[in-house]
């Protein structure tokens, strides 16, 4: 079992097999941890389609598999595994987050309370929001 | 603080968001149920925040309006370093230092009033232009140390310590700036701080830098 954490949370992938530098996931657990699916004119998320070096397309699909790890260094995105390539996150790079900020639409996050109850900041539009961080250290 | 903050000001439309960047396992309950916000009181336990906003160090906030648009990018809420001054054995502050920390906080605090009753008219309301100056830099180090830190912590919730700690201890050297990142992987004392001997030792080491980034207001020391 391989856990995936992304932008979109947490997933646990049974169908995924990674090796240190390959993370082969199924197609569809692959869109629903990021987005990306595999289309004829390359690997797309949503609108943005991003095209695969000529002759090395199977590096990075296989079909019914997507190698996450290549797409993400095709993409020059953080990628870091633990030592026994089970757990994986996926992350989105500097570059792209300040783009991101620079729109400055406060990004939406969902986390939990106490309780477990999800929150998302985007439950507050309408109001003007103080989002203050603090920690008991 | 917030709480009576949030009661002043929530007939306003006025929310305030709380998120504990703790990752210790049961740290910020007892701080929460203690508080009995009635606001959102949130756990970010792989600091998810720090990569959406830039949060480097507690208490850092983001202003947000209603359109969900960011007025005030990540800066201190209110913070003072003069703990930096006080007697580490008493924990006392000389006079002046404890009258700049109360200054600060006062300031922040009638800020927030200003933007909450007039808006975007507020001279504490950036516009797009400053709002932008006041974004974090782009690191990829730092995006590169924050997925090392989410990683660790999903290992240490599984309770693969030795390689979770040495994740977080990795994040920690790309991003030393992040005091939220070393916070969580040093020591703690005896009431639960992390201010142990190293932790002075790194506050000393900023020499004329500052613990909390100076913060663009009026009146803000």
């Amino acid at each position: 079992m391989i856990t995936l954490l992304t932008d979109a949370g947490e997933f646990a992938v049974p169908g995924a097999e990674a090796s240190t530098t390959t993370l082969w996931c199924p197609a569809r657990d692959a869109e629903a941890a990021t987005g990306w699916v595999a289309k004829p004119k390359g690997l797309c998320r949503g609108p943005v389609c991003v095209p695969l070096p000529a002759g090395r397309e199977r590096e990075f699909t296989d079909g019914g598999r997507i190698d996450l790890a290549a797409l993400w260094r095709h993409l020059d995105r953080p990628a870091v595994h633990s030592d026994r390539g089970d757990a994986w996150v996926l992350a989105e790079s500097a570059r792209e987050r300040a783009a991101m900020l620079a729109a400055l639409e406060a990004p939406d996050f969902a986390l939990p309370d106490l309780a477990g109850r999800l929150h998302r900041l985007s439950e507050q539009r309408g109001k003007k929001v103080l989002l203050v961080t603090w920690a008991s250290w | 603080m917030w709480q009576a903050l949030y009661e002043e000001l929530k007939a306003l439309g006025f929310v305030v968001i709380a998120v504990a960047m703790d990752s210790r396992e049961g740290d910020p309950g007892p701080w929460i149920e203690a508080a009995r916000p009635t606001y959102p009181a949130l756990i970010d336990r792989e600091h998810r925040l720090a990569e959406l906003y830039g949060i480097v160090n507690v208490p850092q906030a983001v202003w947000i309006d209603e359109a969900g648009r960011i007025v005030r990018p990540a800066e201190p809420a209110g913070a003072y370093e003069g703990f930096r001054q006080m007697n580490r054995l008493t924990r006392e502050m000389p006079e002046d230092v404890a009258r700049l920390t109360a200054q600060a906080k006062a300031t922040y605090l009638d800020a927030i009033r200003d933007w909450v009753r007039h808006g975007s008219k507020s001279a504490h309301a950036l516009s797009t232009a400053q709002a932008r100056e006041h974004l974090p830099p782009p690191r990829e180090a730092t995006a590169r140390a924050q997925a090392m830190f989410r990683l660790g912590q999903l290992l240490l919730r599984r309770g693969e310590r030795e390689e979770g700690e040495r994740w977080i201890r990795e994040a920690s050297r790309l991003h030393p700036e992040s005091w939220c990142i070393w916070r969580q992987g040093a020591g703690v004392n005896e009431t639960g701080l992390a201010a142990l001997p190293d932790f002075w030792q790194r506050v000393d080491a900023l020499g004329e830098d500052r613990y909390y980034a100076r913060v663009d207001m009026p009146g803000m020391p």
